[in-house]
């Protein structure tokens, strides 16, 4: 007996008991499609994360050390000239920009509102270093930098706050900050608070007008040629603010230097392990699958004892009646298993079509499969039908046929 | 050709030995038609296992065709059951939910033919039932049953044709046409036992065997069979 005739005598098998066949697959249904869909919202949410966080994930900040280290030297402040030995490429190759920024808190004014802002000075580059879109208008350029423009680019926060809901409606008109008048030439895209609520300005106009404050700054942004160069360029900068500032004992440094890399690899790492988690808690439905599927195929001989004793008497070998039942259990799984495929890459692609209208949050969350979690989740489907099916079609083929035969 | 020398079949029960056949010697010719008639109990139904290579005698010999056959592995048996005997049994036995064709076509799957819907319907013709090919069993009468069948039976053509009661299910009418499809494939040649414990169906036999408590208590030659052709 060849193989397709094995496998046609045991598709008609299944086909004869219909429903039966279907619930059965059902328990791998969703034991595979749930190990699939689980697997993919993990890597969604995953990569969704990533997305948002790798522009930002090259960028190192230094600031200043709050208070007094005991016994030793006065903290120095963070100047301009630390800015410039960071962008100075004989110093360190690994860094790619410099952005310097001061900050603090101010008024910003109209005739008929006031909104407590936070006020940022910085370059020309401070929007696109830190990831950030414009809604209308424009950011100020290094002219502007040079020449300490009166402009300001408002948060969307103050936007709305002071001027409506429009952006649009914001640009060319004046806001009064430290009883200084700036005109407004760009509303900032939402990225969430603080920085809704922040004005950005060029370091100039804030020092001139605003904060005052010679060449300190309160922030310097690092940004790593590649993010995987990010630990070299947080090592160059320690080693040029520590020599500028003559610092010898790392407890003494006056600066402090923090990067999301590591913060974004912790968090993959405990993302990661709460995915396995989902999927095994999935893959439990898969294990009660198996027992479904082992229970029908003892059923299933047991009910059919007599066609096995017929089949027996008129020349099956015990070979032809074990692949008979080994097949239609394979057949029931494999067919589970490939259904549970399609209804979780389904399912996936469903909620990556509906996330979005749960808000911006979820924007640019999709469910993402991956062909590890379809292959070996395929695998185990057939494993299943093959240790489910074992057990009965050997049972099936050891039957006497005279005994099968008469059975009733 | 079949021998059987000194054959004995003991079941064990728990502790309590039942013999079935005691010392049983048949030799039945190509070309014969035999019934083997007796009593229930008489040890009739274990000779047809053992005949048909469904069962393994205790002890003694059995040569089918030449080879002794008594003591060969489950898997030999399945092989000599699938080429040299054909069964028909007292409740049909036909596989349900499986068209009258493919029941035909299931031993022939079993020894491994490729080409198997010609010889399948060419069977069914033969028994009278070409226009049937294409129904359930159950669409079936009793008659029509036993005869799909026989057809299966004849497939892979057999040296030896075991009806176990043929007509235990079948009313008169049924009975009679089955028992004439049998002496007709036996006027053609083909080597027939019938085990019965109906002297009506036996009268069909050429030659009688009577059993009893396992042995064989006579054996005589018929001459004057009922619905004989030659």
């Amino acid at each position: 007996m060849n193989l397709r005739e094995a496998v046609r005598i045991a598709l008609r098998g299944l086909r004869a008991n219909r429903l039966r066949s279907l619930l059965t697959m059902l328990g791998i249904i969703i034991g595979v499609s749930a190990v699939i869909f689980l697997v993919a919202i993990g890597n969604g949410v995953q990569s969704s994360v990533n997305e948002k966080i790798q522009p930002l994930a090259n960028l190192i900040t230094i600031v200043p050390s709050t208070g007094d280290i005991p016994g030793g030297a006065a903290p120095k402040d963070l100047i301009d000239a630390d800015v410039a030995a960071l962008a100075d490429p004989s110093l360190s190759g690994k860094i790619a920009a410099v952005i310097p920024a001061i900050s603090g808190k101010a008024l910003a004014e109209t005739n008929d509102y006031r909104f407590r802002a936070g006020i940022v000075g910085s370059t020309e580059r401070w929007l696109d270093v830190n990831n950030q879109d414009l809604s209308a208008g424009s950011f100020f350029d290094a002219a502007q930098v040079r020449s300490a423009a009166r402009v300001v680019v408002l948060g969307p926060s103050v936007a709305t706050y002071l001027f409506g809901d429009d952006p649009a409606v914001a640009l060319n008109r004046t806001v009064r900050i430290n009883r200084q008048s700036f005109r407004v030439i760009g509303v900032m895209q939402t990225v969430g608070e603080p920085g809704d609520s922040a004005a950005v300005m060029p370091l100039s106009t804030v020092r001139r007008y605003v904060f005052g404050g010679g060449d300190k700054v309160n922030q310097i942004i690092v940004q790593a040629a590649q993010a995987n160069a990010v630990p070299a360029a947080e090592n160059d900068v320690i080693r040029i603010l520590s020599d500028r500032h003559r610092i010898k004992d790392p407890a003494n440094r006056d600066f402090e230097v923090q990067s999301l890399r590591s913060r974004l690899d912790t968090f993959n790492q405990i993302l990661h392990i709460l995915t396995l988690f989902t999927a095994a808690v999935a893959a439990i439905s898969l294990f009660v699958g198996a027992i479904g599927v082992l229970n029908i195929m003892l059923v299933s001989v047991t009910e059919r004892t007599r066609e096995i004793g017929i089949r027996k008497a008129i020349g099956a070998t015990r070979r032809a009646i074990l692949e008979q039942f080994l097949i239609e259990s394979l057949v029931l799984a494999g067919l589970g298993g490939v259904i549970g495929i399609l209804v979780g890459v389904g399912l996936s692609l469903l909620g990556a079509a509906v996330a979005p209208a749960f808000g911006p949050t979820f924007a640019t969350f999709a469910p993402a499969v991956t062909i590890s979690s379809v292959v070996i989740s395929f695998g185990i489907s057939l494993a299943i039908g093959l240790i489910a099916g074992g057990y009965p079609a050997n049972r099936a083929a050891r039957l006497r046929p005279i005994e099968a035969l008469r059975f009733q | 050709m079949l021998q059987l020398e000194d054959l004995t079949k003991i079941y064990r029960m728990g502790k309590v030995e039942v013999r079935a056949l005691h010392g049983v010697d048949l030799t039945i010719d190509d070309g014969e038609m035999v019934a083997i008639m007796g009593p229930s109990g008489s040890g009739k139904t274990t000779l047809m296992n053992i005949l048909g290579c469904l069962d393994a005698p205790s002890s003694g010999r059995y040569l089918l065709d030449g080879t002794d056959v008594s003591r060969l592995s489950d898997n030999k048996l399945a092989k000599i059951r699938s080429k040299k005997i054909g069964f028909v049994f007292q409740s049909f036995n036909l596989v349900s939910r499986t068209t009258a064709i493919r029941n035909v076509e299931l031993p022939l799957v079993y020894a491994g033919v490729r080409s198997r819907r010609n010889p399948a319907r060419l069977a069914l013709e033969q028994v009278g039932l070409g226009d049937r090919q294409k129904h359930m069993p159950n669409e079936l009468s009793g008659g029509q049953q036993q005869r799909v069948a026989i057809a299966r039976a004849l497939i892979n053509d057999p040296a030896i044709l075991l009806a176990d009661e043929p007509t235990g299910n079948l009313d008169t009418v049924a009975s009679a046409e089955i028992l004439k499809l049998l002496g007709a494939l036996n006027d053609a040649g083909r080597t027939v036992v019938i085990i019965t414990h109906e002297a009506e169906v036996a009268s069909f036999a050429k030659r009688i065997v009577r059993m009893r408590d396992g042995h064989i208590v006579s054996d005589q030659v018929q001459r004057n069979r009922t619905g004989a052709t030659a």
